[in-house]
């Protein structure tokens, strides 16, 4: 997946509380290779064309709610979105877009026009506005450490092998229930 | 002495292989089901190379996409055929253990799962879809992931993970007559919000849990994620162990299992983050007029003004649901006419829910058309024994084969747009269940209802 280090990028603005991802994607893309390019399907229900050169999606709270889809994440990144801010998002949502690269800033912005250019800074935290001001935000160190590296968790993991199998000797011995029986 | 601590605060401390510095653990993985739509994610594995680690931790279940039909048919849709298959292809490469369209173990992953014994107290269980938060009904930690997770988890059976915060939801009083598990959770959902327990693991307590048995567990559990949890618990006790004794993958030394369970419930003196409490009694049939399960109300109740709401964001939400439901505010909720019924989901297609939905709808006529859907092959062989089958195709129902079907639609089983459908199952989103759907949420009581008068009916009324 692709580093994010900073964005400066027009945003479109979908101003609602509940986004969840029936709305972003609905199921019966869900079967659809993802080299059919997933950015034809998104908000595919909504009747919703996102401004042209849009990469950063402005959105009400607890945005991508609902199911585990990750062709929700798809969606987004498929139509050029590399950044959703929102006051809030639904977790399994957060999660997936961490794991490719799309990066959730949770924040209320509220007034923007679409079109509005605005620059993140994933380094600093921070989100920089037309007129000079900054919003900062939080994020998860871990998920920070991954959207800057632009990695996936497999090999990090891996490396710690060992743990994991000291791990399993004790757990056996611990919890002899735990095991697949029959 | 070590601290009190929460079933959650114990689930993730035997879990926990590291935690770095950062806050992120490692967590130790005990059961992982695979469906249809994992396909992303062993396509993931592929294209890097990978072994899945650990198939004998790995269960594959066909439910997403499989035909409500006859089985004896074959599936018409080839996109919809080849999602099962290709779901049959992965799990025997790789080696894992399925219960596929033609298995008698078959059905939705989170009805079968607990019910062949899979699903046991203090494990922590994944799968590809949100509803995995079913299986905290048994005191284990379950919850849904993505396709990039579920890649994780088949090839080292480990996941990072931040531990979640506690929210205990405490029920305590009775339920009443023809009141549900479902009412009770679309309550707490009313009372939360679709985004109020986000960043929480909900256990749930109180003299009302206590009361339900397992199935009408899993329903609270299942729906723990229309309140943004990250997943829902209700501590073992001798109810969960006497429902898992003889189950074909429970453990073998099951004394020995059951004397650990006991240790899982959270401490007296554990603290919680957050505490809600509802009291049992107060809770109504209840049903969903908008487009999000928050929007729960007392079947009594009507549908809502915006113009009452003084919020501007508020009211524009209230305004865009009912335009979309095709409402009008201060409509009657009992009385709304339906143009279908669905009965289903691993939400609500156990063998209880299907007795109570039969029960309402024994010797009478559905006005409109309907759709019954159990939720396994054991259930649906249950359920036939009984006759239930009987009465549901007495009454003009359809009987099918068990899967998400009409849920989630991904089998073909939608309803047509404009239409509106009483259903049992966990989400009423815009487009859940079909382009223009309109979905109400309710018990499988209130949906037997519903078929029997086309319109939504306070269950009471038919059934005094």
């Amino acid at each position: 997946m692709t580093p994010f280090t900073t964005l400066t990028a027009p945003v479109a603005v979908l101003d609602r509380a509940n986004i969840d991802t029936d709305q972003i994607i609905p199921a019966r893309f869900l079967r659809k290779p993802r080299s059919a390019g997933y950015g034809q399907f998104l908000f595919a229900d909504l009747g919703l064309t996102l401004p042209r050169d849009a990469a950063i999606l402005v959105a009400g709270e607890n945005f991508g709610c609902g199911s585990s889809r990750e062709g929700a994440v798809y969606a987004l990144i498929d139509a050029g979105i590399s950044c959703v801010i929102a006051p809030s998002f639904g977790d399994i949502f957060a999660g997936n877009a961490a794991q490719n690269g799309l990066l959730t800033v949770a924040l209320a912005l509220a007034g923007l026009a679409d079109g509005t250019v605005l620059t993140i800074d994933l380094p600093a935290e921070v989100v920089r506005l037309p007129d000079g001001t900054a919003r900062s935000f939080t994020i998860d160190a871990f998920r920070k450490q991954r959207l800057l590296a632009g990695r996936d968790d497999i090999d990090l993991t891996l490396s710690h092998a060992a743990a994991i199998a000291a791990f399993v000797r004790q757990d056996r011995t611990a919890r002899p229930w735990a095991g697949v029986t029959g | 002495m070590s601290a009190p601590r929460t079933l959650l605060d114990k689930l993730w401390d035997s879990h926990a292989i590291l935690t770095r510095d950062d806050g992120a653990s490692l967590l130790w993985i005990d059961r992982h089901f695979v469906h249809e739509g994992s396909f992303h994610a062993f396509g993931m594995l592929d294209h890097a190379h990978r072994p899945v680690h650990r198939p004998d931790l790995t269960v594959g279940v066909a439910d997403h996409y499989v035909p409500s039909h006859a089985r004896t048919r074959p599936i018409a849709d080839p996109e919809v055929a080849g999602m099962v298959a290709q779901l049959q292809a992965n799990t025997v490469r790789h080696g894992i253990r399925l219960f596929g369209l033609d298995d008698a173990r078959q059905g939705i992953v989170h009805v079968a799962g607990p019910e062949q014994g899979l699903t046991l107290p203090g494990l922590t269980i994944v799968c590809g879809d949100s509803h995995t938060s079913t299986h905290g009904a048994f005191g284990a930690l379950g919850f849904g992931i993505g396709a990039s997770e579920v890649a994780h988890v088949l090839a080292t059976q480990t996941l990072w993970q931040r531990r979640p915060r506690n929210l205990r939801v405490v029920l305590n009083g009775a339920l009443g007559v023809h009141v549900a598990a479902k009412d009770l959770i679309l309550a707490i959902i009313a009372r939360l919000g679709a985004g109020g327990a986000v960043g929480h693991v909900i256990e749930y307590a109180g003299t009302a849990i206590r009361a339900l048995e397992m199935e009408a567990r899993m329903t609270v559990c299942n729906m723990s994620i229309e309140a943004g949890a990250r997943a829902g618990m209700v501590a073992p006790d001798d109810t969960t162990f006497q429902w898992l004794a003889g189950r074909p993958f429970a453990p073998a030394d099951f004394d020995a299992a059951i004397a650990a369970w006991r240790t899982l419930p959270s401490d007296a003196e554990a603290r919680f983050d957050r505490e809600v409490t509802l009291d049992a009694a107060a809770i109504a049939p209840t049903v969903t007029w908008g487009t999000s399960p928050e929007t729960a109300v007392p079947v009594t109740a009507s549908v809502p003004d915006p113009a009452a709401e003084p919020d501007a964001a508020r009211r524009a939400r209230i305004g865009e649901q009912l335009d979309y439901m095709g409402l009008t505010p201060g409509t009657k909720l009992d009385g709304l006419t339906v143009d279908r019924v669905f009965i289903g989901s691993c939400t609500n297609a156990r063998l209880p829910d299907l007795r109570a939905a039969a029960a309402v709808l024994r010797g009478r006529r559905a006005a409109v058309p309907g759709l019954v859907v159990p939720g396994s092959v054991p259930v649906k062989r249950a359920a036939e024994a009984e006759g239930l089958d009987r009465i549901f195709r007495d009454a003009g129902l359809i009987w099918g084969e068990p899967g998400c079907s009409m849920c989630v639609g991904t089998n073909g089983d939608t309803v047509p747009r404009g239409e509106r459908c009483a259903a049992t199952s966990n989400r009423n989103f815009q487009g859940r269940q079909g382009p223009g759907a309109r979905t109400h949420l309710m018990s499988p009581a209130m949906a037997a209802a519903a078929a029997v008068r086309g319109a939504i009916t306070d269950v009471r009324r038919l059934m005094p």
